[in-house]
């Protein structure tokens, strides 16, 4: 079952078994801009990129992103950019994989963004969505659709944070503008 | 000289006394009838089983068991008997397996008196099968051969009686199976398989990968390559003991294989694959509900247990580089924000009357203080982990990857091939220095090594005196020298000694008295140039070689072994003209396998100015006493890098280089 998550709702990463969650992973998908011409390598490429920023109390630790793909520690891995975009068919075409149990004991947030690097808004890019998954089975928790999103280049989509010994999830849905995470800093702070 | 048979391949017999080994990893029943030439069984009296075990010249075991040894002596059989056909079954009724589809492929040899194996066979692709006739020995125009049959039945004993031509085959496979009951109660578990049997089954392919397991209802296919159908084969339980290990890829495997009987039958050589997959790493056994699983040496990917290790040492590396990264982050944070708290505590003028400044900066103190036990709680897990795997994957380690005090470098061959891998030191980190993650390099070298015997260079060195530093590099240098001879296939590594003032002589001692020195250490100017020019020449005419793609014109004195230039003392009885001959090899050298080691100390070198700064450069720098310098590629810690020592009192290089000797004597190079 997906949630549709609507903005501010928070999840309890807690399976229904009642263990919790051990390992997400955020997806990021979106169609390629169709080729054109002659110069097809001229094609105005959609470039989405996700990335995962690690708060300590509200200052930031670490990030994963293309240009640094695992956290140093380790938890936090990036599957690698992908600057084109796949066929629209609902796979995921960058990944962000969260081992929770290893996250290190002072990062107490991981918040996720989707940033489009080569600019279009999120109208201009054909079927994009962003997820949450539980890795370790599969299971969608929380999903959003970014095209049609309106005229932004940037989603803060969600944070996973500490509550008790276990994680929380709460979806943020929050758009902004920006090229990579670093313009998103002040539009997130005020979510942690 | 062993013939492996496939199914209806014949090997002729060199002699008529003869055991047939039988090892199939579950207590089987094993059998053999006599044929007349039509292939007729004339009667009971021509059928060996539990409950009859012996004929005239034949002899079977009493009772099912995992592995059989018949005794056939042919020349005595009764007369008219053409033929003996070894038959095998499952025993009923005694809970275990009941077709061999679900226990591992059985294997039969048949050897002489002495134990040397004639021809082997593996009865790969049985699926619902419950007995399977295995072997027939043959008659032939006065030879006797012996053919693989490998024909299985799914009716069991009855129906490959009956097919055999024995009126009331029901009745004697009743009383067979009654027979083996008995013996059953008495008989022990079947001991763990044996490594030859292993081995057996692993090249068989993963088809033959069956554990134990009772005949499943329809299961979901499973990709064969589910760990948990390696998991029994490689841990040394007897199958028997785990029935119900994934059903699921045992039919599929199954499934794939198809049943023998009326099936088409398999010509394909079942040890001789294309393309064999590699046979699969050890599994870690099932970890306890609660704690991490048990660690295992090569649990990682490759196509060789070289391979696996290596992977699971660099795995080992990275696990303990971002351990210790995520317990630094979280103690420096929690600093940081004490920090942070105590200013804000200073700088609020509340705080200086009364008590309140004491309780912030307290509590400050105590945030710190949980935030930084918590963090070393979770890095004492992981180091915990870290220090249990490399507790079992040290000792099994080959020489390449060893320490000079592993035991294994006193058994050391030489090898045929070049490992994957050379271990040049060990590594460590403050938090646990006794953890200690081998240095391996890749081999053949892709850079050069230097071992700096500058006082400079770290804290141990500058409480030695210069001379104790030199000596203990060139020792050093030397180990290196001969760990590279020792993995090296005979002749294929040479070794060039420049020692402009003979300095060296002591530590070069074990390279030149075993004679494994391309020639005598080179001094003086001379001596210098010469092995410079000779080198660089090697270098300029493989390289030309290797663009032209002309490497057989190469000139027939020329060595195109890997070599390894020792320069010691360097740039003592260096010309300007030899300095740039070393750049040269050493920029150009590694392509075409021309190798550098330096015992050198940078700050006398330091009249050349930073001409030779590329040089120190492109060498791994590596130092004789610990030393903190070199980084890892994740995160960029500085480890604690120790060169290998050899135990003291040992005379392990001495040994090691003899053998060196003795193999390049053998290879006749």
């Amino acid at each position: 079952m997906t949630v549709n998550m609507t903005k501010g709702q928070a999840i309890n990463l807690q399976k229904s078994d009642g263990g919790t969650l051990t390992a997400v992973r955020m997806g990021l998908g979106w169609q390629a801009a169709p080729r054109r011409g002659l110069f097809g390598s001229r094609t105005r490429e959609v470039d989405l990129d996700a990335s995962a920023v690690l708060f300590a109390d509200k200052q930031p630790v670490d990030v994963v992103f293309f240009r640094h793909l695992v956290s140093d520690d380790g938890s936090v891995k990036h599957t690698g950019d992908n600057l084109v975009g796949g066929a629209g068919s609902g796979g995921d075409d960058e990944a962000i994989l969260v081992d929770l149990q290893r996250v290190p004991v002072h990062i107490d947030q991981i918040v996720f963004t989707v940033n489009s690097f080569t600019g279009q808004t999120f109208q201009e890019v054909q079927n994009a969505f962003c997820r949450i998954v539980d890795e370790t089975n599969g299971q969608e928790l929380a999903r959003y659709t970014l095209d049609g999103g309106g005229q932004y280049t940037a989603q803060i989509m969600a944070k996973v944070h500490r509550a008790g010994t276990g994680w929380k999830m709460t979806a943020l849905g929050n758009p902004a503008n920006g090229r990579t995470f670093q313009d998103l800093m002040p539009s997130i702070l005020p979510h942690l | 000289m062993t013939a492996e048979l496939v199914r209806g391949q014949n090997h002729t017999l060199p002699q008529t006394r003869l055991e047939i080994r039988v090892s199939a990893g579950t207590p089987v029943v094993a059998g053999a009838t006599l044929g007349d030439e039509r292939g007729t069984v004339r009667g009971v009296e021509w059928i060996a089983h539990p409950g009859s075990p012996q004929l005239p010249g034949l002899e079977v075991s009493q009772q099912a068991a995992a592995d059989h040894r018949l005794a056939v002596d042919l020349e005595a059989l009764p007369a008219g008997a053409h033929r003996v056909t070894v038959l095998l079954a499952l025993p009923v009724g005694a809970g275990g397996p009941v077709r061999f589809g679900a226990v591992p492929a059985p294997f039969v040899a048949v050897t002489g008196l002495d134990g040397t194996e004639i021809a082997t066979f593996t009865l790969t692709d049985l699926d619902a099968e419950s007995a399977v006739s295995a072997l027939e020995l043959y008659r032939r125009q006065d030879a006797w051969k012996v053919r693989a049959v490998g024909q299985g039945y799914a009716g069991g004993l009855a129906e490959m009686l009956a097919d055999q031509g024995v009126t009331d085959p029901a009745a004697l496979a009743g009383s067979i199976q009654e027979a083996v009951t008995r013996g059953l109660a008495r008989s022990v578990a079947p001991p763990p398989r044996t490594p030859e049997a292993d081995r057996v089954r692993h090249a068989t392919g993963s088809a033959d990968h069956r554990p134990a397991a009772p005949p499943p209802a329809p299961e979901p296919p499973e990709p064969l390559a589910d760990p948990a159908t390696t998991g029994p084969a490689h841990t040394t339980q007897p199958h028997t003991a785990q029935p119900h290990t994934a059903p699921g890829p045992a039919a599929a495997g199954a499934s794939a294989a198809g049943p023998s009987t009326g099936g088409p039958i398999n010509y394909a050589h079942p040890r001789r694959q294309h393309a064999a997959p590699p046979s699969p790493p050890p599994a870690a056994p099932p970890a306890q509900p609660g704690q991490p699983a048990q660690p295992v040496a090569g649990d990682a990917t490759g196509w060789s247990m070289d391979e696996r290790l290596y992977n699971q040492i660099w795995g080992m590396f990275e696990d303990l580089a971002r351990a210790v990264a995520a317990y630094r982050s979280a103690v420096d944070f929690a600093e940081s924000r004490m920090d942070q708290e105590l200013d804000r505590a200073l700088s609020d003028p509340r705080n200086r009357i009364g008590g309140a400044g004491d309780r912030s900066r307290e509590a400050a103190r105590a945030k710190r203080d949980e935030l930084a036990s918590r963090a070393r709680e979770a890095l004492d897990r992981d180091l915990a982990q870290l220090a249990a795997e490399a507790a079992v994957v040290e000792p099994a380690l080959p020489a390449a990857y060893a320490g000079w005090g592993n035991p294994v470098w006193h058994a050391h061959r030489i090898p045929m091939e070049i490992p994957m891998a050379l271990r040049i030191g060990d590594l460590h980190l403050p938090e646990r220095t006794d953890l200690r993650i081998p240095l391996l390099v890749r081999l053949p070298l892709e850079r050069g090594m230097w071992v700096d015997s500058g006082r400079a260079a770290s804290e141990a060195a500058a409480l030695m005196d210069t001379d104790r530093l030199r000596r203990l590099a060139m020792e050093t240098a030397v180990a290196h020298a001969a760990r590279l001879l020792a993995v090296y296939p005979p002749g294929e590594f040479a070794v060039h000694v420049i020692d402009p003032a003979g300095s060296a002589a002591g530590p070069l001692a074990p390279l030149v008295e075993a004679g494994v020195l391309a020639g005598p250490p080179a001094a003086g100017p001379g001596g210098v140039a010469s092995v410079l020019a000779h080198l660089t020449r090697r270098v300029d005419l493989v390289q030309m070689a290797v663009r032209a793609r002309a490497a057989d014109s190469l000139p027939p004195d020329l060595d195109t072994g890997e070599q390894l230039l020792v320069v010691n003392d360097f740039p003592h009885g260096f010309d300007d003209r030899a300095v740039t001959q070393l750049r040269y090899l050493a920029d150009e050298g590694p392509a075409v396998g021309v190798h550098l080691l330096m015992v050198a100390d940078r700050e006398e070198a330091s009249a050349y100015g930073p001409v030779l700064d590329p040089l120190w450069r492109s060498l791994l720098r590596i130092t004789p006493v610990a030393d903190s310098h070199l980084a890892d590629p994740w995160v960029g810690h500085a480890w604690t890098y120790e060169p290998l020592t050899i135990p003291p009192g040992s005379r392990v290089l001495e040994q090691v280089l003899a053998a060196v000797a003795a193999a390049r004597r053998a290879a006749g190079r």
